[in-house]
């Protein structure tokens, strides 16, 4: 490439850019670490910048545009020195997201997307940041405030004004506090019930030494005689996707652990990287060394950055402790260490495909299946993409074997699983439960027997009514990545569906158009029937699109971004129908004619000749 | 002998470009035979601006842009017993909604008629002014299909339909045998 003498003034004017690349060797792959540590160091990712980042490592400067621009916590606008961002899940809102958002901008004296002129805040809105259990919640920068009132939000403001950082807001002796210390000053555990498997007590790498007397083939079979599925959601078996990575001729694998836990309403996995953190890197080892991985990574969603020196002090004392790293337990041939890869908020990134490419630092965009990443993954060698809660099970079960998972729970779903209970509940929290609880036990147990309305497995899985309560928490019925969101008699359902419609607005990825401008026509339908302008032919047309987009998007957000819609279609019919207006003499009085003519009437400052009955008098 | 009443067809053309009425005449010859079958009341084909009869059959081109296209609309909805929309426009806005897509502005009116009178680059308007005359009708917010605004009762799409499938159409369900239509009929690719 000719490089100008422009380009290399530019070069050396950015030398922290330079030195950042160089971090990571000027890796391409890398390219959404360095753009995280430029927006960090520089609150936003200049043009000159990504000139210099693109020289830096090889690139296109529209190649690396396309990833600044992609990711939600990059971004092209200088931002605050301290960018707030607030948690704008339908649980906030309920909870009170409004007073917050006028305490916020009343306080700082800017609107919501506004920075301030000094350049010291930047007030935004962001979705689930998965702290549902303790909303209102926001982030400040890199630390998490959580059950905010008005009250409180003056009081953060005066003292960030004052000088003091986004961390002493959490203690004034921060920097001393250690990191699960820090964890649990910012965020509650809420662990309401522990089970058997996870949250009870758990002896320290006993799976990982079983391991060490198995053959890798029979910590597959162990895996797979559990019955262990992926708990992140789809399902699938833990066991037969390993076995299909190690069946794949390839000089490298992979084993990568999904810690983009987006789906509004879910927190579980947060729960269980600040609790056992330890648990989940060895299941990873052990998955390491039964697909013959030497490689791993950690994708923690950017929400949960406040976790990522838990997480790295975990990786180190591990490794210093023969755990991680070249011959693990002083096993010959058992090499395997770990990267921690921070997200930069994108719902997507929890797509496996997707999750690879913002790994490869590409925009995180899933990939076309099939290859399936089990054959063709990170970089294009066979990966295991496991979930945080699936590889914290395999630890187990290596420790107590197959049989005792396989006994608890029911026939297709064995084990336990956590559910992240959220919403109008008196107990809203973690509770690890075996397979097969009804909805309406586990409400009991959160204290939300009120309820009218349950969202199971968050907005791509299904919403109940109270009539189904008894219906079965295991994959042949209800199943879930763990999302249990709570709503009660006072909550509307249409405002709710809308809402989810607009998130997946916002989080479709945009490589498919049926994905990227249907949901944007399902939201304004939704609308449609808020605002009483909903005719009988719009609940067919919310069923067509909605099969239509399920048929023709390539990844999982645009084939369940519907169900919103279409669960409350099927279990709440009269929502809807309520909202229908019927035609008088066939012609629609969804029409409004009046508000039509508003614009026109006002534009052309004279009055319809037509419609205004009083025109000429 | 007594012969069988001729079914009455009404038409109008509403934000559209007349393409479809023309297509109308590529029925060519078979005209002759619709004849035999059919009587127009109101339509531009016979320059009768009202309805002097309750006629069996309205068509439809083009779709709201204005109020007096809802006026006519909701006219022919009530003196029509079955109302067809024919080519694009009428079923879903077609050309005209193109100013829809004018939409993260607090003024998409405005925009429009600005671009469209004043501000575009090739717009040659010596009085710099956007028409106003008492007797233009007011422009509506966004240009609507049809279907938005009255119940229709089918649609021909194309645009503009072939001269045969608006000849089939209208002499199978003048004889009562519409079944919708032969998929390569409505192919355009």
């Amino acid at each position: 490439m000719h490089v100008t003498d422009t380009q290399l003034t530019q070069a050396s004017n950015w030398p922290d850019v330079v030195g950042i690349c160089e971090t990571y060797a000027n890796d391409p792959h890398r390219m959404l670490d360095i753009l995280r540590a430029i927006q960090d160091r520089y609150r936003h990712i200049s043009q000159e910048a990504m000139e210099v980042v693109a020289r830096q490592t090889g690139l296109s400067k529209i190649a690396v545009e396309g990833v600044a621009s992609f990711y939600a916590f990059l971004s092209s606008d200088p931002k605050g020195r301290i960018t707030i961002r607030l948690c704008d899940d339908i649980v906030d809102r309920f909870a009170g997201l409004t007073e917050i958002v006028e305490a916020f901008e009343s306080e700082l004296g800017i609107r919501m997307d506004e920075t301030s002129p000094d350049g010291t805040f930047s007030l935004e809105y962001t979705p689930c940041i998965g702290m549902c259990d303790q909303a209102p919640a926001a982030m400040v920068n890199d630390v998490i405030l959580t059950h905010l009132t008005p009250e409180k939000v003056r009081e953060i403001v005066a003292r960030l004004k004052s000088g003091e950082r986004p961390e002493d807001l959490i203690s004034h002796r921060f920097d001393e506090l250690s990191p699960r210390e820090r964890a649990d000053r910012m965020v509650d555990g809420n662990i309401r019930h522990a089970g058997a498997v996870l949250l009870g007590p758990v002896p320290e790498d006993a799976g990982l030494k079983a391991s060490l007397n198995l053959t890798p083939a029979q910590i597959i079979d162990t895996v797979e005689a559990s019955g262990l599925r992926g708990c992140g959601g789809a399902g699938f078996s833990a066991g037969r996707k390993w076995r299909f990575a190690a069946e794949t001729d390839a000089e490298r694998r992979f084993i990568i652990c999904n810690a983009d836990e987006g789906e509004p309403g879910t927190f579980k996995d947060r729960v269980l990287l600040t609790e056992r953190p330890h648990l989940l890197v060895e299941g990873m080892t052990i998955a390491a060394r039964a697909v013959g991985a030497r490689e791993g990574i950690i994708y923690l969603r950017g929400e949960y950055v406040y976790l990522r020196e838990l997480i790295e002090e975990v990786l180190a004392d591990r490794r210093e402790r023969g755990l991680l790293g070249d011959r693990i337990l002083g096993e010959d041939g058992f090499d395997f260490d770990i990267r921690l890869q921070m997200g930069a908020g994108a719902y997507v990134c929890g797509e496996e495909g997707a999750l690879i490419s913002s790994c490869e630092g590409l925009p995180g965009e899933p990939k076309t299946r099939p290859p399936y990443p089990v054959t063709r993954g990170y970089l294009g060698f066979p990966t295991v993409v496991n979930n945080v809660e699936t590889l914290c099970h395999v630890a187990r079960i290596l420790d107590r074997g197959s049989k005792w998972f396989f006994g608890m729970g029911t026939e297709g779903s064995h084990g336990t699983k956590l559910f992240s209970v959220s919403g109008d509940c008196r107990n809203p929290g973690v509770y690890e439960l075996p397979y097969g609880h009804s909805v309406a036990e586990l409400l009991e147990m959160a204290g939300g027997e009120e309820a009218a309305a349950v969202l199971v497995g968050g907005p791509s899985g299904t919403m109940i009514a109270r009539d189904t309560f008894d219906r079965k928490l295991t994959f042949d019925d209800l199943a879930t990545g763990g999302a249990i969101v709570v709503f009660s008699r006072e909550r509307n359902i249409l405002e709710i569906v809308e809402y989810y419609m607009s998130f997946f607005v916002h989080e479709s990825c945009g490589y498919c158009t049926p994905c990227r401008v249907g949901n944007v026509f399902l939201q304004k339908a939704v609308g449609k029937f808020r605002k009483g302008l909903a005719n009988q032919a719009d609940i067919e047309y919310l069923r067509d699109l909605s099969a239509t987009i399920i048929e023709t998007s390539r990844c999982g957000l645009g084939m369940t971004s519907p169900n919103p819609i279409l669960s409350t279609l099927e279990n709440f019919p009269l929502v809807y129908s309520a909202m229908v207006k019927p035609s008088k003499d066939r012609t629609r009085a969804t029409f409004d004619i009046q508000s039509a003519i508003s614009d026109a009437r006002h534009l052309a400052k004279r009055r319809s000749y037509i419609f205004d009955r009083d025109f000429g008098e | 002998m007594t012969e069988l009443p001729k079914a009455r067809i009404a038409t109008a053309s509403l934000a559209g470009c007349f393409g479809c009425h023309m297509a109308l005449l590529d029925i060519d010859e078979r005209l002759i035979e619709l004849m035999k079958l059919v009587e127009f009341d109101r339509s531009p084909l016979t320059d009768i601006k009202t309805f002097s009869h309750r006629c069996d059959i309205g068509i439809i081109e083009g779709g709201c842009c204005n109020e007096e296209n809802v006026h006519v609309l909701r006219d022919f909805r009530r003196n029509c017993d079955i109302l067809i929309g024919i080519g694009q426009c009428a079923i879903m806005g077609g050309l005209p909604a193109m100013r829809n897509a004018i939409m993260h502005s607090d003024e998409p009116l405005r925009e429009c008629l600005e671009e469209a009178f004043i501000t575009g680059r090739y717009i040659r308007n010596t009085t710099h002014n956007i028409p106003n005359d008492p007797a233009l009708p007011l422009l509506l917010d966004e240009v609507y299909a049809c279907s938005e605004v009255v119940e229709m009762d089918y649609h021909i799409p194309g645009c503009a339909p072939t001269g045969d499938v608006i000849y089939e159409t209208l002499s199978s369900l003048l004889a009562g045998k519409f079944r919708g239509f032969e998929k390569e009929k409505i192919r355009f690719d």
